[in-house]
């Protein structure tokens, strides 16, 4: 198999590779004990797990695959129903039962592996389909196949696994090409949840949709649904905000105004901005970074690993990290517009939305464009079950490349 | 393929999804670009102010020496013992692992939580003068003592002790209430600022400027590293200063006033007739070393308010009725008025009381002086003599001249903490206490002899007695620099002051010549006995030598003692022993003090029924 793998992509991979392992390698070198010297070692283990299943997952045939779909799915819907009974905490979100454990040894966070479980099932419902879905009711049984393990994972309670759900099944549709009206009024409950904060804005918003479904010409039906889901949730809202965890609402709230309770919830945003804006345009050097050195900032191997970047590396370094990821996300979107059957294209755009899912709101929350979640930054983030769901998700996107190519296509 | 996956449109399709991450990108860096380059310098401050916390360093206190260079206040190096902490529950931790350690008063804790709260960015104090062995188990247990900040800071010393508390004052951690009134300049909160005293009064000079090192700790506020041997701001030590007084004598009179009149309260001055101060001491007195180590509240307590109240400096804060010194004072202004001469004889003679209107107001001897000129009245303390001289003054002039010698004011010693001496310096002061009715003339009766309402500080007699002893002008107290203060004089020429000597050395009336081959210690003083309504009365004596060349006032004034004659004796002696330094010869001649029994005259009362019958009779 000469040349069976993208060599620009596996350029990228490995470079983020290296440069997440040697920033885990740095969150360990502080003044003061901390658990996570030695984490690089066990990252280096689990990173050649990973590459074990790749390779594993690039042999695997994609009919297989897609046959095997609804299993896959079923299978990770148990892990995560198993979690909530008999989960544990971990992390910074200490209080929330995301981490499945046999025997107090935690063995990893199953909704990894769901969430590739559904990015095939969505990837087989969706190729399967004839014509692009063009209405709302046909955007049923993409919904549910997502909307049953965000309702899982939000019982963790686990806000950004959710939102990675979320940001599956938007890109999915997206590819498979749903319009964006369509897209935009799928998404209208929850910015009417968001707006119904304040009573001026919400009532701009319905205004708008109400416009824009005369506009647009919805069926009858479709128009009425929305148009009422939108007018609930602004009722809802309040009672949902009373419904999530006091840990939560702080969340939210020191994302809008962090120096609100800077002691406590307020911490980590601040610390992680301190980190980040102390590093200039080149950074305090690798492995000095006197805000990661003292362990001011929170979980430094794992959700605030980019705040090492920042602090260490400076915004050059961000900027190659981010011209990094970006880089991949243009080869992956590549290699989906290449791919030989819509199934495998709309498999390589699930992991292109479940990556961007994840860099967007792991590196947004450091520098506080997004609130503060818990989920890890790919190829960054020390941890086993998110590297492992890396490896195979990539090897699959090699497998894509390869079929591609084997097949002859060519493409200016 | 579905209907969807066209070329064409995915190809479309891609493109968008290009362009979206990149405008997502796009914006995602421009957020760090404004984060870590344009506000770069905001955050690199917070960065520092995270980690870095101020440490004050002390700087050494000048040295305070004596007139001979010697050292009274200087520097010895001690352990200071501090703590960092997070939080006050984790400070409370570890100060009762190191009372388990190193056995301490119960109080430890509280103090140690107080000097946090006051300044929760410095470490707080535990103990400022650890000895080595403290150091040595705090040191090997230091795994067990997060925070745990030992090092070597100049504290004062005080080789003589209680001898010179007083004098010195002592030095403690500025208060809250001082830092909050800005009462020392520079203090931070942690400094060690001078109390009472000369620590006191100069403190701007001797305190020097505090230093500043940075050490680094971790988000638990646990010290990671010790910047304080490269200091970002090195201390500058205080300036040394030179005083006037003399330690040798300073610890003489101590040594003396313990050994022989344990428990008495008072206090003695010694000064030069120009007004530079030999030695100050008040008994009891206290170490101002105790302060150093820190003094519990219990102790402060002792020291403030207990009986002997060590801390009340009874040579510039006590005052009391000055009783037969300040016959001087009347014989002084009587000869600037010239109304009298040293051969002058009052029209009535002592016969043990004098009558005014129709009151009979007593002599001390109750037999009699007979007639006798100002020589004779002074040397034996004549009250009758003097109540007549009083009255020939005139109550308003006495009170005004009086006044003018500095009766009624601060002396202006350099010495915190000195109190005005009171005297009523006008007819004004009756009209206002009793009413304008309620007093007579009388009054100039009881004023005249040194009573009445009257209250001296041992350093303003004595100051008015160097004036006797000197030229004529009333010296202005000092010990470090003289002060810039208008003088006073008696007024008096140089034969009349040349008089009141020869009288006041008739007081004493000196050894004989023939024991020191043809040379005496003529020494020339008054003694005195001040009312006290609430017990046996004060004793004062006031004295200078030699009685023609005088070279040394000393004053002095003992509680209880009952009169001047038993104060008399410790005087005499420190003179000799300041004598000793400038003429030994003269030091060791004998000098024989014999004195009168002078016992106070009762302070007769003056109701405002008294009739002044011969109003304008002379």
């Amino acid at each position: 198999m000469k040349s069976a793998l993208d060599r620009r992509l596996l350029v990228v991979v490995l470079a983020l590779c290296l440069y997440g392992l040697a920033m885990v390698y740095s969150a360990g070198q502080t003044d003061v004990p901390s658990h996570a010297e030695r984490a690089w070692i066990r990252q280096i283990g689990w990173m050649v797990v990973a590459t074990l299943a790749g390779a594993a997952a690039f042999r695997m045939s994609f009919r297989l695959l897609e046959w095997a779909a609804p299993y896959l799915y079923g299978f990770g819907l148990c892990l995560l129903l198993l979690t909530l009974m008999i989960g544990t905490g971990a992390g910074t979100a200490a209080s929330s039962k995301s981490w499945l454990a046999i025997g107090g040894v935690r063995i990893g966070q199953p909704v990894e592996m769901a969430k590739l479980g559904t990015i095939l099932l969505l990837a087989r419902y969706l190729s399967a389909l004839r014509q692009p879905p063009a209405t709302l009711w046909d955007l049923v049984i993409p919904g549910v196949i997502t909307g049953v393990p965000v309702l899982l994972v939000m019982a963790q309670p686990d806000l950004g696994s959710a939102i990675v759900f979320v940001g599956i099944l938007f890109s999915m549709l997206f590819w498979v090409g749903v319009k964006p009206s369509l897209l935009l009024l799928l998404a209208s409950p929850v910015i009417s949840l968001l707006l119904a904060a304040d009573t001026r804005w919400w009532g701009a918003w319905i205004l708008l949709l109400t416009v824009l479904l005369l506009i647009w010409r919805t069926y009858v039906s479709e128009g009425v649904f929305i148009w009422i889901v939108n007018s609930a949730m602004g009722v809802l809202a309040i009672m949902l905000w009373n419904r999530l965890k006091l840990y939560q609402q702080q969340r939210l709230i020191s994302f809008l105004r962090p120096e609100a309770d800077a002691a406590r919830s307020g911490y980590q945003i601040i610390q992680s901005k301190v980190a980040i804006g102390s590093g200039g345009w080149f950074g305090n050097g690798w492995l000095h970074g006197p805000q990661k050195r003292l362990s001011f900032l929170p979980e430094q191997p794992t959700d605030f690993i980019f705040s090492v970047v920042g602090e260490e590396m400076g915004f050059l370094g961000v900027l190659v990290a981010l011209g990094l990821f970006f880089s991949l996300f243009v080869i992956m979107v590549r290699i989906a517009r290449r791919a030989t059957e819509s199934f495998s294209s709309l498999v390589v755009f699930g992991i292109i939305g479940l990556l961007f899912a994840h860099v967007f709101e792991n590196v947004g929350m450091t520098i506080s464009l997004m609130p503060i979640t818990g989920i890890p930054l790919p190829f960054f983030s020390y941890g086993g079950s998110f590297v492992l769901a890396c490896g195979i998700a990539m090897g699959l996107v090699f497998r894509v490349a390869s079929d591609s190519r084997m097949s002859g296509y060519l493409d200016a | 393929m579905s209907f969807a996956f066209t070329p064409f449109r995915v190809r479309e399709r891609a493109a968008i999804a290009t362009w979206v991450l990149a405008g997502v990108f796009a914006v995602v860096g421009a957020t760090f670009f404004r984060a870590q380059i344009l506000s770069n310098e905001d955050y690199r401050r917070k960065s520092d102010n995270n980690r870095l916390r101020k440490l004050n360093l002390a700087s050494p206190r000048g040295i305070i020496f004596d007139r001979n260079g010697k050292a009274i206040a200087e520097n010895a190096s001690g352990f200071t013992v501090k703590l960092f902490a997070a939080s006050e529950d984790s400070l409370r931790a570890v100060v009762r692992r190191i009372t388990a350690l190193v056995p301490s008063g119960d109080e430890l804790e509280s103090q140690v939580v107080k000097r946090f709260e006051a300044a929760q960015y410095q470490p707080a104090l535990v103990y400022s003068n650890a000895s080595f062995e403290t150091v040595a188990v705090l040191e090997e247990h230091r795994y067990l003592l997060p925070g745990l900040v030992i090092r070597t800071e100049p504290r004062r010393y005080y080789r003589a002790g209680k001898a010179v508390g007083h004098l010195v004052g002592y030095v403690t951690e500025v208060s809250a209430s001082e830092l909050e009134r800005k009462r020392f300049t520079g203090a931070k909160p942690g400094s060690l600022v001078g109390k009472d005293g000369l620590e006191a009064k100069y403190d701007s000079v001797v305190r020097g400027l505090e230093g500043e090192s940075f050490i680094e700790v971790d988000a638990r506020g646990r010290l990671v590293r010790d910047g304080s041997q490269q200091p970002a701001l090195k201390p500058v030590p205080g300036e040394r200063i030179k005083t006037t007084i003399d330690l040798d004598l300073q610890t003489y009179i101590d040594s003396m006033w313990t050994a022989e009149r344990p428990g008495v309260s008072g206090a003695m001055v010694a000064m030069t007739p120009d007004g530079q101060v030999l030695a100050l001491y008040s008994a009891p007195s206290f170490d101002p070393n105790e302060f150093i180590t820190g003094v519990s509240s219990a102790r402060y307590a002792e020291l403030t308010t207990g009986a002997a109240k060590p801390l009340f400096n009874r040579a510039v804060s006590g005052s009391f009725p000055p009783g037969s010194p300040f016959k001087l004072v009347t014989a002084a202004i009587a000869l600037k008025r010239g109304l009298v001469d040293f051969s002058s004889r009052m029209p009535q003679a002592c016969t043990g009381g004098f009558r005014f209107g129709n009151r009979v107001f007593h002599c001390w001897k109750k037999t009699g002086h007979g007639s006798l000129d100002l020589t004779g009245a002074i040397a034996h303390s004549c009250d009758v003599y003097f109540y007549q001289l009083g009255l020939r003054i005139g109550l308003t002039n006495l009170l005004s001249d009086a006044t003018a010698l500095g009766m009624a004011s601060p002396t202006g010693l350099d010495l915190a903490s000195e109190r005005t001496s009171s005297f009523p310096p006008s007819t004004a002061y009756y009209d206002r206490t009793y009413g304008k009715r309620g007093w007579t003339q009388a009054t100039i009766l009881n004023l005249s002899i040194g009573q009445g309402e009257n209250a001296q500080t041992l350093i303003n007699i004595t100051r008015f007695y160097a004036a006797l002893a000197g030229d004529g002008t009333i010296p202005t107290p000092y010990i470090v620099s003289k002060p810039n203060l208008p003088t006073r004089s008696l007024g008096l020429t140089k034969e009349q002051l040349a008089g009141l000597q020869n009288a006041l050395w008739k007081v004493v009336e000196s050894g004989t010549a023939a024991a020191s081959g043809g040379r005496d210690l003529r020494v020339a003083g008054k003694t005195g006995t001040a009312q006290n309504p609430h017990g046996d009365d004060h004793g004062w004596f006031i004295a200078f030598a030699p009685a023609d060349n005088p070279k040394v006032v000393v004053g002095s004034i003992m509680e209880f003692a009952k009169h001047g004659t038993a104060v008399a004796p410790y005087v005499v002696r420190a003179i000799r022993r300041y004598l000793q330094t400038i003429d030994p010869a003269l030091a060791k001649a004998p000098v024989r003090v014999l004195i009168e029994e002078d016992s106070a005259t009762t302070d007769t009362e003056i109701p405002s029924d008294t009739i002044i019958k011969p109003r304008r009779r002379r």
